[in-house]
């Protein structure tokens, strides 16, 4: 059975050119970046290289950009350092941040409330789970050390208003971080559009190897590294540099950027028609996050009366791999805090279906989804009874 | 090709049962339950804790199967722990892994299981399962008598044994071992155990006290003649045939004979007086879909570990009960249990005794 994939949100499959720029960097050009021989310095010269490149992509200095090892550690390495820093300069010790967040946000933000002396405000989003510049204005103030607002929601796909809402954190003199790690892949990351103080990038969600990723660091904002030991990545991330997935980190930002807007206009349309025969078809659908303010690839939906989680095995034994809010390996499925913040009921709330498109995705493939998830659907409200 | 969904725990039976049917040439899909636990024991919980999933998880990836873990948290509590207090605040000793059987395994999850479009679900209990020229399914004890599981699946119907396989019931347990060690399956070697999953490796009397204090009314304790020799913590705290905690001194060994829980009053006595010749079984599941309407003649099981006994079996009711009549005493009879009846190794039925 051709198993078809629609998941690209999850992650995505390492691009082939991608892979060819790494290759050199394991066996034949291995050598440890701080080292003064040439084995060293081939390999910072193609760090550099990488640095150079996401620097372009982002607008920004070389000296700007921090390779990390994920999405979370930038997030992580964000909120931490900087919040940390800030407090140690300024004693301001709250944080805003909003439950739409992913977990890297929420989880940090949490601990650092629990046991490093910070205080925690939660922005509200309104129904389509957008961060409004108005709701971050309500709870601003000259207390607030840091703003973390993603630019896009990986479950629902809601873009937020990150220029906007930089302005605001700035009249306050706090500092904005966005975690940009899914919208890279669609959406402009320039600085000088976004205007964020710092923004996390991820490897695998543009067609990057798992493991790598990078955080933005606009200059002179105070931040403290949380990894200590040599004085690698200016000394905000210590550990030697993982050469290979640098270069195929950078390499696969160079292509996204290149390609951008072709990508956009291959996924936009499957997943428009995607959204228009899931909520035409479906009884009890409702689409989750905003209706036009979304990324291309990203369609996510609620049913009524389903589990999410059965939903996902009847479609993978379908031969469709999608994703769920709610999506829990182990069995104990609890309705998503994303979902949640939306304000849906909880006979909704566990009835979450996420599909997003890329590259290789294709109408014929979107038409046999199409065709399936309606059955599905039925045969997983029938065992609900 | 035929699907078959194999309900994996992690452990060998399950796991290799999953690995005779790929070789048979089916389909197969790893599929485990989510089962209920009291709240904070979920890393003890028998059936499935974090440990036990990732050795079905390990397993089926190296069967290169698909694998699903369901939600049962809720039933499981609604029906197997449910039938668990209530048979105990009614004064008998239930067995809630018949229902299980019954309501989870061979409802829930088989349903399930054909949702996904299976055309068969198979466990890893020691059974054997075969058709007759007339299409009816038959439930063997195990090859292994030793290891046979027959007696918890006497509740199946001809609906679900038509969905049903047991690929391991037609091996010695040995061979499983073997078979398991071959394929370098790394799973749980935890011992084999009668414990009941939710009680988390703990007493069950213990658990009672925590959910369902209010079923614990002390009482007085009485002889066969009606003299009070002491006093008991509460019915559900006593199963029938047990000597030891009864507080009672005596110069000889003292048993529980029996339960009255109508006045409350736990009944003990001697070992000569311990067993009962006959009992009545209600709720009777006949394999075949409909039960022989004369009496007969065949072998009894009693409890899960109990021997058969040789008995005269007779069905009242129009056959939702049997009376049942031994040939000799029989220590074990207990309210609750199953009392379940073979031909030989043929499963007939059987029923919970009243």
């Amino acid at each position: 059975m051709t198993h078809i994939y629609l998941d690209y949100a999850a992650t995505t499959p390492t691009d082939s050119r991608v892979l060819d720029a790494m290759m050199p960097f394991f066996e034949t050009s291995f050598g440890n970046p701080s080292s003064v021989h040439r084995y060293g310095q081939q390999a910072e010269a193609a760090v550099e290289q990488a640095r150079e490149t996401v620097a372009q992509a982002l607008n920004c200095r070389p000296k700007e950009v921090i390779f990390t090892s994920c999405g979370s550690e930038s997030d992580n390495l964000a909120l931490r350092g900087a919040a940390q820093a800030i407090k140690g300069e300024t004693g301001r010790k709250k944080i805003l941040t909003s439950r739409a967040e992913h977990d890297a946000v929420t989880q940090t933000a949490k601990q650092l409330a629990a046991h490093y002396g910070f205080t925690l405000g939660w922005l509200p989003v309104d129904e389509f789970g957008v961060v409004t510049p108005d709701a971050v204005k309500e709870l601003i103030s000259d207390e607030v050390a840091i703003v973390s607002v993603m630019y896009s929601n990986n479950e629902i796909g809601t873009i937020n208003p990150i220029e906007e809402i930089a302005q605001v954190c700035h009249e306050a003199g706090a500092v904005l971080h966005t975690d940009a790690v899914q919208a890279a892949g669609y959406l402009p990351i320039e600085n000088d559009i976004l205007d964020a103080d710092l923004i996390s990038l991820g490897g695998h969600k543009i067609y990057g190897p798992k493991g790598i990723g990078a955080l933005y660091v606009r200059e002179g904002t105070p931040i403290l590294p949380n990894l200590t030991g040599g004085g690698q990545e200016f000394g905000i991330r210590a550990g030697t540099s993982n050469v290979p997935y640098i270069v195929g980190f950078g390499e696969a930002l160079r292509l996204t950027v290149e390609e951008r807007a072709e990508r956009n206009e291959h996924v936009r349309p499957l997943r428009d028609n995607i959204i228009e025969t899931i909520l035409e078809e479906i009884p009890d659908s409702k689409l989750t996050g905003h209706p036009e303010n979304r990324v291309s690839n990203h369609a996510s939906f609620v049913f009524k009366d389903v589990d999410g989680n059965l939903l996902l095995q009847l479609l993978d034994s379908a031969g469709f791999a999608c994703s769920s809010g709610s999506a829990c390996k182990t069995g104990n499925p609890e309705p998503s805090e994303v979902i949640i913040a939306l304000g849906l009921s909880p006979e909704w709330a566990l009835g979450s279906l996420r599909v997003t498109l890329g590259r290789r995705s294709r109408p014929d493939y979107v038409a046999a989804f199409l065709d399936t998830l309606p059955t599905m659907v039925d045969r997983a409200r029938s065992l609900m009874k | 090709m035929s699907k078959v969904v194999v309900a994996m725990s992690g452990g060998v039976d399950s796991s290799v049962a999953a690995v005779l049917l790929k070789e048979q040439g089916y389909e197969v899909t790893g599929m485990m339950l989510r089962l209920w636990s009291e709240p904070g024991k979920e890393e003890s919980n028998r059936c499935c804790t974090p440990d036990s999933m990732a050795m079905a998880r390990r397993v089926a990836a190296k069967l290169d199967i698909p694998f699903y873990v369901v939600d049962a948290k809720e039933i499981f509590r609604d029906t197997v722990v449910q039938y668990f207090l209530d048979g105990y605040a009614a004064g008998g000793t239930p067995n809630p892994c018949l229902v299980c059987n019954q309501q989870i395994r061979w409802s829930f999850l088989l349903e399930h299981a054909l949702a996904l479009g299976a055309d068969f679900m198979a466990t890893g209990h020691y059974v054997r399962r075969q058709t007759r020229e007339d299409g009816k399914h038959e439930l063997l004890r195990a090859i292994d008598p030793s290891k046979d599981q027959s007696y918890v699946l006497h509740v199946l119907n001809q609906a679900k044994l038509a969905h049903a396989l047991f690929p391991i019931g037609e091996y010695p347990k040995t061979e499983i071992r073997v078979i398991a060690e071959s394929l370098n399956l790394t799973v749980h070697k935890r011992p084999d155990s009668q414990d009941l999953c939710f009680l988390a490796g703990e007493d069950y009397r213990n658990f009672l006290q925590r959910n369902a204090a209010e079923i614990l009314i002390p009482g007085v304790i009485v002889t066969k003649t009606g003299e009070a020799i002491g006093q008991h913590t509460g019915l559900a705290n006593y199963t029938i045939g047990q000597r030891k905690g009864l507080g009672v001194s005596s110069a000889v060994p003292l048993y529980v004979l029996g339960k009255n829980a109508v006045t409350n009053t736990l009944i003990i006595g001697e070992s000569d007086q311990l067993g009962s010749t006959e009992l009545t079984a209600e709720d009777v599941n006949w394999m075949a879909g409909k039960g022989p309407k004369d009496s007969f003649r065949a072998q009894v099981k009693v409890r899960y570990t109990a021997r058969l006994a040789w008995a005269q079996v007779t069905p009242i009711e129009g056959g939702r009960q049997a009376r049942v009549r031994f040939e000799a005493p029989q220590r074990d009879v207990t309210k609750g249990q199953a009392a379940v009846f073979y031909d030989g190794d043929l499963l007939i039925g059987g029923g919970i005794i009243a």
